[in-house]
């Protein structure tokens, strides 16, 4: 079994952003930028079923610009096989990152395709159903568990209500939670070693497909301030203040 | 053009939300449309065609539509969605694992999650776990809508007689199977919808001191919410997360207790109209926008706040 894993490369999840003046965007000049967590997760799962001896290879790809590569390298540190870099410049939304990822899919023809659920910086949860969709493959969302049977997956969706398990046929897309699993660091040998393994890159205009943004941005603001509260000496002022100042209880 | 807008609900009754999302969607445009893709639902159907802000209802109904698959549903959407200019649904774990599948085969790029309609084209959506708003216009002919349910108030669900028709089914997907729902069920108020939050973190230590919270909730008839890191921790289960990867929630009074305040975190909870904090680490972010801060010990403050809350005579409900 052969699994791709698209990771994406964002703003460090530690950074407090900022607005840039002009409403253009936020400021990304010498931010600290990462793997977007979910996508470690992505990783290490498809690590795990390979190490159980249940997938041979592990591809990694982004779509990103050419610094994208660091985040491909850091899976290949942590062990994935090969690495993509697929280069764009500019803004990529999630259909376009999805249509880029099907031409990568019937390129590399993979069993499985793990993601993240969701990128930290547009907030988006749409790639791996988008993917999906296109490909007419089943899709298995916000997973905390993955079971890998013969030929399909069982896979523990954590929704709204609690928990729900479904069972999908290979080919299939897997979005993946923060709680799926706990993602190794990469050791210095294996950083090493990562650096040697083979990365390709393509340009995405080599793909023949439309990657223009759809959405324009309007304006990006400052969400409106909460103006300060107070710190109360007691238990005793809280219930008062709450019951008679902001008279919620 | 008309809007369309896929109800939740348990094919008995419709899911608070989708009133929400009903309000957002009839601000896009007055004529809107509701499809209810269900198994025996002619009462979700029936109630929502009592739905004042509902023209139309339309209802298809096969024992295969009993859970949500997101690949059942699709191909039921794509059938009805040629007359509408919006397909829109709630941006919950139901609409954010349906609307992307739906989009994508519409060659739509999909907007989520968004927090106001400036426009039939042109909404406010948080991005970077809220600490930016973006105002963005989609260019689509046809445009994909998740609605922050939170974000707008419910509408009314009685006074209106909107006709219910009946729409077309399609096959089942052989590729995805439903297994098995764990659903936590429970008396309390719902945590997206509930009045009061009160929510513990890491600082609770076990789940077994989560009955300090639980009395509390009891008295004043709260939804119980919890970080990441406590659910990570196995005190509490999923579906009670708040924050960026988890639920939103815009109660009237949020207490959070032993939470740090971690950007992911405030990112489900800092629109909450009244917001409390008890943390015995004063520098704790999470009191940066508490309207009312606490600095003590929780399992010292929890009982007395207990004790304080039975000394009432009324308690607001
Ligand atoms: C991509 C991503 C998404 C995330 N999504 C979410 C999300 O949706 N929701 C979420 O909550 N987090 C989320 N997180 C995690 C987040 O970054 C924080 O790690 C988490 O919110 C911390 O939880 P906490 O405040 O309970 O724990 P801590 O940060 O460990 O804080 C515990 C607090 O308890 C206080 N405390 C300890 N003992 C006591 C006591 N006896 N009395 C009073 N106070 C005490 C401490 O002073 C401290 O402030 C996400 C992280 C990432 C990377
Ligand atoms: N530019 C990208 N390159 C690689 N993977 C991506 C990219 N954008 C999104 N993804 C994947 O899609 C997931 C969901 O992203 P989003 O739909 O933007 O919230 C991420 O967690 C990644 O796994």
């Amino acid at each position: 079994m052969k699994i791709l894993v698209a990771v994406k490369r964002v703003i460090d999840y530690n950074v407090q952003i900022r607005v840039k003046e002009d409403g253009s965007g936020v400021v990304t000049d010498n931010v600290k930028m990462s793997t977007n967590p979910p996508d470690d997760n992505a990783v290490e799962e498809a690590v795990k079923i390979k190490e159980s001896g249940k997938a041979k290879e592990i591809v990694a790809v982004t779509v990103g610009e050419e610094k994208a590569q660091e985040t491909v390298r850091k899976a290949l540190a942590v062990g994935a096989d090969r690495g993509i870099l697929v280069k764009v410049s500019g803004t990529v939304e999630p259909l376009a990152v999805a249509k880029i990822l099907q031409k990568i899919v019937e390129k590399e023809k993979p069993d499985l395709v793990f993601m993240g659920k969701q990128a930290i910086d547009d907030d988006c949860n749409q790639t791996g159903q988008m993917l999906a969709a296109i490909l007419n493959w089943p899709q298995a969302t916000f997973a905390s568990k993955i079971d890998v049977k013969d030929n399909v997956l069982e896979v523990t969706r954590e929704v709204d209500e609690g928990l729900e398990t479904i069972e999908v046929k290979i080919p299939s897309i897997v979005t993946c939670d923060l709680r799926l699993n706990e993602p190794r660091y990469a050791s210095l040998p294996n950083i090493m070693k990562a650096k040697k393994k083979p990365l390709e890159q393509i340009d995405a205009s080599e793909l023949g497909i439309d990657i223009k943004p759809r959405i324009e941005h309007i304006k990006v603001e400052e969400p409106p301030k909460r103006k300060a509260g107070i710190k109360v000496s007691s238990v005793e002022e809280l219930v008062q203040k709450l019951k008679n100042e902001a008279k919620v209880i | 053009m008309s809007v369309l807008l896929i109800a939740e609900h348990n094919n008995k009754e419709v899911k608070p939300f989708t009133l929400n999302a009903i309000s957002a969607a009839s601000q896009i445009n007055d004529d809107l449309h509701v499809l209810v893709i269900g198994k025996n639902a002619d009462l979700v159907a029936k109630s929502l065609s009592e739905v004042p802000n509902v023209k139309k209802v339309i209802h298809v109904d096969n024992d295969i539509y009993e859970n949500y698959i997101a690949e059942n549903y699709t191909p039921v959407i794509l059938k009805h969605a040629e007359n509408y200019s919006h397909i829109v649904c709630s941006a919950n774990t139901f609409g954010k694992n349906l609307m992307p599948r739906i989009a994508a085969l519409l060659d739509t790029s999909q907007v989520s999650d968004i927090i106001k309609v400036i426009s039939e084209d042109t909404f406010l959506r948080p991005i970077y776990a809220g600490n930016a708003f973006a105002t963005v216009k989609s260019t689509d002919k046809k445009k994909c809508i998740t609605i922050r349910p939170t974000s707008f108030d419910p509408a009314p669900t009685s006074g209106g007689s909107a006709e219910i028709v009946k729409g077309e089914n399609t096959d089942a997907s052989q590729n995805t199977k439903f297994v098995k729902k764990e659903e936590i069920k429970s008396d309390r108020p719902e945590l997206g919808t509930a009045r009061i939050v009160i929510s513990g973190g890491r600082g609770m230590q076990s789940g077994e001191n989560f009955k300090l919270i639980t009395a509390i909730a009891d008295k004043l008839n709260a939804a119980i919410g919890a970080s990441r890191a406590a659910v990570d921790a196995g005190y509490i289960t999923n579906d009670h997360q708040v924050g960026q990867t988890g639920k939103v929630v815009v109660p009237d009074l949020y207490i959070a207790v032993g939470i740090s305040g971690a950007i992911q975190h405030l990112a489900g909870m800092k629109e909450s109209k009244v917001i409390v904090a008890i943390n015995k680490d004063g520098e704790a972010p999470i009191f940066s926008v508490a309207d009312y801060g606490l600095e003590a010990d929780l399992f010292d403050a929890l009982p007395k706040f207990l004790e304080e809350l039975n000394k009432l005579n009324t308690i607001q409900k």
